[in-house]
């Protein structure tokens, strides 16, 4: 249960309609593995992150960058191993932790004959907050989308849907942010943007977790990168310098071994 | 606070399918549309001295209903298939039965406006005097609906993450909703009798009830581990 | 399940009961109405009785699975629902063969015949579910199953009701003393193939589960 002597996780839990939900400060993995069959998407996978940090996930495609976040935003349950949401081992998976974890999957997860307003309203209500109004119409305003509020979701572009879908991920301000490829489909403005928003994330104690491709958006981002390979994790390092000379520098040495692709 | 929370949810799942519908209007229509084609092709279908049979109607109703149900069941879900919307919906930190209880009484809602429409015209077509007990009528329709759509509702959601799922909703429903339409028919003809045996169709009723209790029930209790990977 | 060194000799126990299944059949008397043709009476309740063992166990063992996710209990399920087909067709071919000589029709929607063969129905998509189904189709078949179960009594209350409208001729005759050992030794027969064969489905689901295990851990 939460701490009651820190003022801002209370203040945080009385916004879920005043019941108590599980806060954590760290995402744990413990030796997990996930199979689908006889096809195996991530192998012995441990690592941790911890509030008021942002952890990329790099790799190439295939390497099981999507099922670690699934796995991480509970929607699928590892096969081996454990994922603990804090320091005293909540292995629980109820609603309690969900009410904590925002997740922008690659779908962008909005109902195309609703509009932006309706969208955001029925995700603010099921996910609990407190007023789901308000903090709609502050959402839109963060979004630059309060003027096209009353337009249903599917005349808006891709990468209008990409700020409302981030909107809605963030709608309910979780503690755990995961995001799987957030920065497809944005201009430069708005990679911009985004970045500045994980940051401001950042310093309120999130923890962030993302895959991305675009090297050159997440730059100067990351604190540190988990580097995926074939379903197994290479290394997890703070990262100094270009983004792009570290994932080189440590997947060059797996891909020039003889370490045969499936 | 969990049945507030549970209650809330359902409702949010509910008004927001209804919003969609009123405002696309695809799945009343073209469900709708589907039934009464439903039923044409079963009056040509069962025919005798070139006029449709009237005992018939009760059969040809309640095989309208289930073709149509599972074709709305189908699509329901589709929406939430389509961008992947349904991961979202299972994020919510509310108990996760509350989403198929929101989803029941969505498609309960749209099938209720299909039998409005259709039952009236199996009337006309038939000509049979299927409005002589409207509650016994209506009860029936209801529980009957209700014990078909808990059931598909179900496997309908659970079929959502699997391959071959437009064809396999059908297959797997319909042997378990047998009894439903034995008892939907049934009560129906009963109805349908110049001396109607009131006692046989509460009966029928009863049963349905008690379907629709237990199947609710199963439904609830393993909604999460069949939505969970 | 069964001991490997316990196989062979049940095996041949089941083939002893099966050899001497047709002496028994033609030294138990003959029913009255029917003659000859009643006779066959012996393998279609034995199987009936065998596709109800096997489709109770593939409910039960689908639940363990549904909430405590024990591997076995899947394979187990496996299984009994292969087999529950198997002996359900048994008796859906025996049943019309006598309804036609004893009664000059192939079917005549008789209760129990009828509720038998919707729930055989049931196993048989819980079978095309887990084909079809693709990757996570076990836990969905589970689901099925356990669907199918809940549904057994409704559909013999109503079946049976649906049919005491049209009364038919009763099925199953009474047993004369001297037709009850024929019985009980076929259906002696009958249930000791079904755990045999259980048994040895079950060790194949078990040994394709551990080669999956050996593929994964290859290359750790």
């Amino acid at each position: 249960m939460a701490e009651p002597g820190v003022s801002a996780t209370t203040a945080k839990n009385a916004m879920i309609s005043g019941h108590f939900s599980d806060d954590f400060d760290c995402l744990v993995f413990e030796d997990v593995s996930r199979y689908f069959g006889r096809m195996r998407a991530l192998s012995h996978v441990s690592f941790s992150c911890t509030a008021g940090e942002i952890v990329g996930v790099l790799g190439p495609n295939g390497a099981g960058k999507s099922t670690l976040l699934a796995l991480a935003s509970t929607l699928i349950t590892p096969s081996a191993g454990g994922i603990r949401y804090g320091n005293q081992g909540t292995h629980e998976r109820g609603g309690n932790v969900r009410a904590n974890i925002g997740m922008l999957s690659h779908d962008t997860q909005l109902y195309p004959e609703l509009t932006a307003r309706e969208n955001l309203q029925f995700f603010a209500g099921l996910f609990g907050v407190q007023d789901p109004a308000s903090c709609t119409e502050a959402a839109l305003s963060r979004s630059a989308l309060r003027g096209r509020g009353d337009e249903p979701v599917m005349k808006f572009s891709r990468g209008m849907r990409q700020r409302l879908a981030l909107e809605r991920a963030l709608i309910h301000d979780p503690k755990l942010v995961l995001l799987d490829e957030p920065f497809t489909g944005l201009d430069d403005l708005s990679s911009k943007s985004l970045a500045n928003r994980l940051r401001g994330l950042r310093e309120n104690g999130r923890i962030i977790l993302l895959t991305t491709h675009d090297f050159e958006a997440a730059e100067g981002l990351l604190d540190r990168a988990a580097l995926l390979w074939d379903g197994e994790l290479l290394n997890v390092e703070p990262v100094t310098g270009s983004l792009r000379d570290h994932y080189v520098n440590h997947t060059g040495k797996v891909a020039g071994t003889a370490k045969v692709s499936r | 606070m969990t049945a507030t929370r549970f209650i809330r949810v359902a409702w949010l799942i509910v008004k927001k399918d209804l919003t969609i519908e009123a405002r696309s209007r695809e799945l009343v229509l073209t469900t709708l549309f589907f039934a009464v084609s439903c039923v044409l092709v079963f009056a040509f279908g069962f025919v005798r001295d070139q006029n449709p049979i009237g005992e018939a109607a009760a059969g040809i109703l309640w095989i309208a209903i289930a073709f149509a149900g599972t074709l709305a069941l189908g699509r329901a879900f589709e929406r939430e298939r389509y961008h992947d919307v349904l991961h979202a919906l299972l994020l919510a930190p509310a108990d996760r039965p509350a989403i198929y209880i929101g989803k029941l009484l969505a498609v309960i809602c749209l099938l209720a406006v299909v039998e409005i429409i259709i039952v009236p015209l199996i009337s006309l077509f038939f000509q049979t005097p299927i409005f002589r007990h409207p509650w016994l009528l209506g009860l029936l329709l209801a529980c009957g609906t209700l014990g078909f759509a808990s059931v598909g509702t179900l496997f309908a959601a659970m079929l959502v993450r699997a391959r071959s799922r437009d064809v396999l909703l059908p297959v797997l429903l319909y042997p378990i909703t047998i009894p439903v339409i034995i008892a939907g028919v049934r009560g129906t003809v009963l109805l349908l009798q110049p001396e109607v045996d009131v006692i046989m169709v509460r009966a029928w009723i009863g049963m349905l009830v008690f379907f629709d209790v237990v199947f609710i029930t199963l439904s609830l209790w393993t909604f999460e581990p069949l939505m969970t990977d | 399940m069964i001991a490997s060194r316990w196989f062979p000799v049940l095996a041949v126990i089941a083939m002893v009961f099966f050899a001497g299944a047709p002496l028994m059949i033609a030294r138990a008397p003959y029913e009255s109405t029917m003659g000859l043709v009643q006779k066959i009476f012996y393998f279609h309740v034995p199987a009936w009785i065998a596709m109800f063992l096997a489709a109770f166990v593939c409910g039960i063992s689908s639940a363990i699975y549904l909430f405590k996710g024990k591997k076995l209990a899947d394979h187990l399920a496996v299984a009994a629902a292969e087999l529950t087909i198997l002996f359900g067709l048994i008796g859906l071919v025996t049943g019309p063969l006598w309804a036609r000589k004893a009664w000059g029709l192939w079917w005549q929607w008789d209760a129990r015949l009828t509720s038998a063969l919707i729930l055989w129905m049931i196993f048989v998509a819980y079978q095309l579910l887990r084909q079809y189904g693709g990757p996570g189709s076990d836990k969905l078949a589970a689901g099925m199953a356990l669907f199918g179960m809940a549904n057994v009594p409704f559909v013999y209350w109503s079946v049976n009701v649906w049919r005491t409208i049209h009364p038919t001729t009763n099925v199953v005759p009474t047993l004369v003393p001297g037709m009850s050992e024929a019985f009980f030794w076929c259906s002696a027969a009958f249930i000791l193939m079904f755990i045999l064969t259980l048994s040895a489905r079950v060790k194949l689901e078990c040994h394709r589960a551990a080669i999956d295990r050996l593929y994964l851990s290859l290359d750790d």
